[in-house]
């Protein structure tokens, strides 16, 4: 990447005995929507906390723009912050809240007017700018916070989990806000969340961190349609994830051995006995009356669930494993309790490398 | 109307607890009324009630070693507060924010001076001042009253942080202002109210306080209580009633005045 | 400085804020609190010397003394008036913290401030108050006489039992916030399911009410029990000198006795009763809860 605005290098957080961000790489462009989605724990507010600064890095290289910063404090470094619970000074106005940045810099207050009303006029909050935060509702807290950081001119938004204490109508209004905010300034946003929905939305590449390592970095398409890891493959959407070894290879195509019984799947770089993952999306997985060449994954149809949009129909295979299949309206080919047989075309499914991570 | 066999019970009840209460508050303000009420008494000695006078309320003010110990009082007093607020409040964000060694014997050794008798930190300092040949006056004083305020300062304030000031503070942070300029822009400001409730305390314990100011002062000047204390073998003079009924009207009207800011303040809150 | 020189600088940027802010209350706390306390220890071990002063020459005299029928008289006495002080104050407390617990919000904390507002009261002159009242020619002999009930005044004042209502009334505060500030956080829910579940009013208290909220009582306890045993003030004002307590006698070797080993060992015994009762709170509870304010 060239003139990356971030680059972290072999960044690792630990605190006492536990190492929650390891070995952590990562090149961050200028103008870049990067989201760090994972589960809780897994280190992605952390590695937000180091690149802005509350949290000392215990190894590695920080640069903001080229400049290393490590050991820079927050208020030296040129990235601001939209906090959690917004974090808004609750004794300032909210027109305070927003100018505090440029006042402790001494920018001149007829510049400072104009740029708060400026920011004020951006986030809609204009009516609202003698309001104390406890009288803003969840959303217009979250311009405010929005608004408070924007205004410093940053070159990196972090972002961190943003819209995590707003009601679902609402977060989805924000995220169309703040991605359409986002690509108006040109400003690089960093984006931590654990919503997956989120991040497939809005992010131009989604970084997927598990247990302080990033799994997988890439743009929400990749990341959705050719997941790496097990790990993304069972969190990024719904999979039905098989554990097995290579029993043959055909060109691209691969026989699979499961506890379940054998299965097909595209793959390249995999050999005969090598032990693997096969990942297929609920959306893909077939059931037929009837034996499927190539395939001999045979169970019986416990139960379908109605889930609005679609329906999802269970079977249960014969190891005892439960996979999923959804259509938009229940299978009436098949009945409860009755025997299927499972299969899939074989380039739909995903195959993964057994202890694939780190895969940048 | 007529009440069901439960809302008769109930009724009953809070009657009860009602009368109960108030009986507790009149044991507690019997004192005070009578100590009131003998600033009044026709009587030099207070020795038995002679008829209504007011005359004491203007006689107090000639008491001159009745005065000298009230000013000694709350000059000890303003200092103690201003003292142990400062060295509080800094210190509770202290105890508060990070983490270091024997953080915890600290945190424990602050209950100490709460809860053991006064008597023993009084003699204790006093022998260490003797050791040092520290003179005894309103610096020892001073110091005697701060080692009981500033564990209530911390305590209080500490209550009063809430778990959103480090999100505070690094959001300060994070918009340029150092260290110095987030603590008198944000922190100070949002813990205010408990480091006001912390003067409020420091100030009555150090301004009530007899121990410390007994066992620790100098030969030259008491405080007001040390005073009372020695005046009481040969009985307190009304003038002395009188003067601490100006001081609970003072406090008692303070105390309102407070209540009614902070209520109009909340109402101007809801309007908006 | 070049950037490079920065990052490789050694990572000391939170020792400072931390030593300024943390140090100067740990320091004042080792100053005058752990070395004066740690001092008294040690004076508690030495001798008295013929002129009142201290001679640092180790000896359990002083323990020795404390054991002694007329030291330990009083000392027994304390324990006693101390622990009725307790037990009253609890008793009139609980129910009176309960009363207010169970009020809105808004009548609870008037309540509270009418219960404070006596003592930002000069205490002494509160105190004075009782003696007034009492006195030989004060209202209350003047309102026996007047009605025949007796032919000569009581004496009151000086005796065991003043000293004992000086004492609740100036301690019964202490008791009643600790105790107001667990019942209060006390879930009306839990007790409605005690109440489903089949208890009635008295079960629900003594299974449900009394064990949540004790912590608050201990905590009473400690507040009101360790004060009562080192007051003087009280004995001084409403003893008349005839009512004495283990701090009148530890105040009086610093003064006029002057045997300051005795007095230390005295101050000792104070210090580990105090432990003791800390050592159990802490048993069920951590000592940062304790509604000290």
């Amino acid at each position: 990447m060239n003139n990356p605005i971030i680059t972290l290098e072999g960044v690792e957080k630990r605190f006492g005995n536990n190492l929650v961000v390891k070995n952590m790489n990562l090149e961050i462009a200028e103008g870049e929507f990067l989201t760090m989605l994972g589960p809780s724990g897994c280190g992605k507010t952390t590695t937000l906390r180091m690149i802005a600064g509350f949290e000392e890095a215990s190894a590695g290289i920080i640069k903001v723009e080229g400049e290393r910063v490590e050991n820079k404090e927050p208020f030296e470094r040129n990235v601001n912050t939209v906090f959690q619970n917004y974090a808004l000074f609750p004794h300032m106005t909210v027109f305070n809240n927003i100018a505090y940045g440029l006042t402790i810099k001494k920018v001149p207050k007829a510049e400072i007017n104009e740029r708060v009303t400026e920011m004020l006029k951006m986030v809609q909050m204009e009516p609202y700018a003698k309001r104390k935060p406890d009288e803003l509702s969840g959303g217009q807290k979250q311009r405010v916070a929005i608004a408070r950081a924007l205004v410093n001119r940053p070159k990196v938004l972090l972002l961190d989990e943003p819209l995590g204490a707003l009601d679902l109508k609402l977060r989805k209004q924000m995220q169309i806000e703040l991605k359409r905010l986002q690509k108006k300034l040109g400003i690089t946003f960093i984006y931590v969340t654990h919503d997956q929905e989120e991040a497939l939305t809005m992010s131009d590449r989604i970084a997927i961190m598990h247990d302080g390592i990033l799994e997988q970095l890439g743009s929400p398409t990749e990341i959705y349609e050719h997941p790496k890891t097990k790990f993304v493959a069972g969190f990024i959407g719904e999979s039905n994830i098989f554990d097995g070894k290579v029993t043959a290879v055909d060109g691209n195509l691969l026989t699979v051995e499961t506890e379940a019984g054998s299965l097909q799947v595209c793959g390249e770089g995999f050999a005969v006995g090598e032990e693997m993952h096969v990942s297929i999306r609920p959306e893909y997985l077939e059931a037929s009356t009837s034996p499927v060449a190539g395939f001999s994954l045979d169970g019986k149809i416990k139960d379908f669930i109605y889930q609005g949009s679609v329906v999802k129909t269970t079977i249960d295979l014969v190891n005892g494993q439960e996979v999923k299949y959804s259509r938009f309206e229940q299978d009436q080919t098949v009945s409860e309790g009755q025997k299927v047989y499972v299969y899939w075309k074989p380039e739909k499914a995903v195959a993964i490398k057994k202890n694939e991570q780190g895969a940048v | 109307m007529a009440l069901t066999r439960r809302e008769k019970k109930e009724r009953r009840i809070n009657i009860l607890s009602n009368i109960y209460a108030f009986l507790v508050y009149a044991v507690l303000y019997i004192p005070v009324a009578v100590m009131i009420a003998f600033s009044f008494n026709n009587q030099r000695y207070n020795y038995y009630w002679n008829g209504f006078t007011t005359q004491w309320y203007g006689k107090l003010f000639s008491n001159s070693a009745l005065i000298n110990s009230l000013w000694y009082s709350i000059i000890i007093a303003i200092l103690s507060t201003i003292i142990s607020v400062i060295i509080g409040t800094i210190g509770a964000l202290g105890l508060k924010k990070y983490e270091f060694k024997g953080k915890k014997v600290i945190n424990n050794m602050l209950y100490i001076p709460i809860i053991v008798p006064e008597i023993v930190l009084a003699v204790a300092l006093l022998i260490i001042f003797m050791k040092v040949g520290l003179s005894l006056g309103m610096g020892s004083i001073l110091i005697g009253h701060c080692t009981f305020c500033i564990p209530y300062a911390v305590v209080t304030i500490k209550g009063r942080i809430s778990g959103d000031n480090d999100t505070l503070e690094e959001a300060s942070m994070d918009l340029g202002a150092n260290r110095i300029q987030t603590f008198l822009r944000v922190t100070l400001p949002t813990i205010f109210p408990g480091v006001m409730s912390a003067a409020f305390l420091s100030f009555t314990l150090s301004f009530d306080d007899v121990v410390m100011s007994n066992m620790l002062a100098g030969a030259r000047q008491s405080t007001l209580p040390v005073l009372i204390l020695s005046m009481n073998k040969s009985g307190i003079t009304p003038d002395v009633n009188a003067l601490t009924t100006i001081m609970v009207l003072v406090i008692v009207t303070a105390m309102i005045l407070n209540n009614i800011i902070q209520r109009s303040l909340k109402k101007k809150k809801g309007k908006i | 400085m070049s950037m490079t020189d920065q990052a490789a600088m050694p990572k000391k940027k939170n020792l400072l804020p931390k030593l300024a802010m943390a140090g100067p209350v740990s320091l004042w706390m080792i100053l005058f609190v752990t070395i004066p306390l740690f001092y008294i220890i040690v004076i508690s071990f030495m001798s008295r010397g013929v002129f009142g002063d201290v001679v640092y020459k180790p000896t359990l005299e002083s323990y020795q003394t404390i054991l002694d029928p007329t030291y330990f008289q009083v000392i027994l006495k304390s324990l006693k008036a101390a622990g009725v002080t307790t037990l009253l104050c609890i008793l009139i407390g609980y129910p009176f913290a309960y009363i207010i617990a169970r009020k809105p919000k808004d009548v609870a904390a008037k309540m509270i401030t009418l219960l404070m507002i006596p003592f930002w009261t000069n205490s002494l002159m509160r105190l004075n108050a009782w003696l007034l009242l009492f006195q030989t020619s004060g209202p209350v002999n003047n309102f026996l006489m007047n009605t025949g009930l007796v032919s000569k005044p009581i004496s009151f004042i000086y005796t065991d039992s003043l000293v004992m209502v000086g004492l609740i009334t100036n301690m019964l505060p202490f008791a009643v916030l600790p105790l107001y500030s667990t019942i209060e956080k006390l879930e009306r829910s839990l007790l409605e399911a005690s109440a489903d579940l089949g208890a009635n009013a008295r079960t629900t208290f003594m299974k449900i009410t009394l064990p949540i909220t004790f912590p608050g009582i201990f905590s009473a306890i400690i507040l009101v029990f360790i004060p009562s045993l080192g007051i003087y003030t009280v004995t001084d004002m409403l003893g008349g000198g005839k009512v004495l307590y283990i701090g009148n006698i530890i105040k009086n070797q610093f003064g006029s006795i002057r045997n300051w080993p005795l007095g230390a060992a005295l101050s000792v015994l104070l210090i580990l009763v105090t432990m003791l009762l800390i050592f159990i709170y802490t048993r069920f509870a951590k000592i940062e809860d304790m509604e000290v304010v």
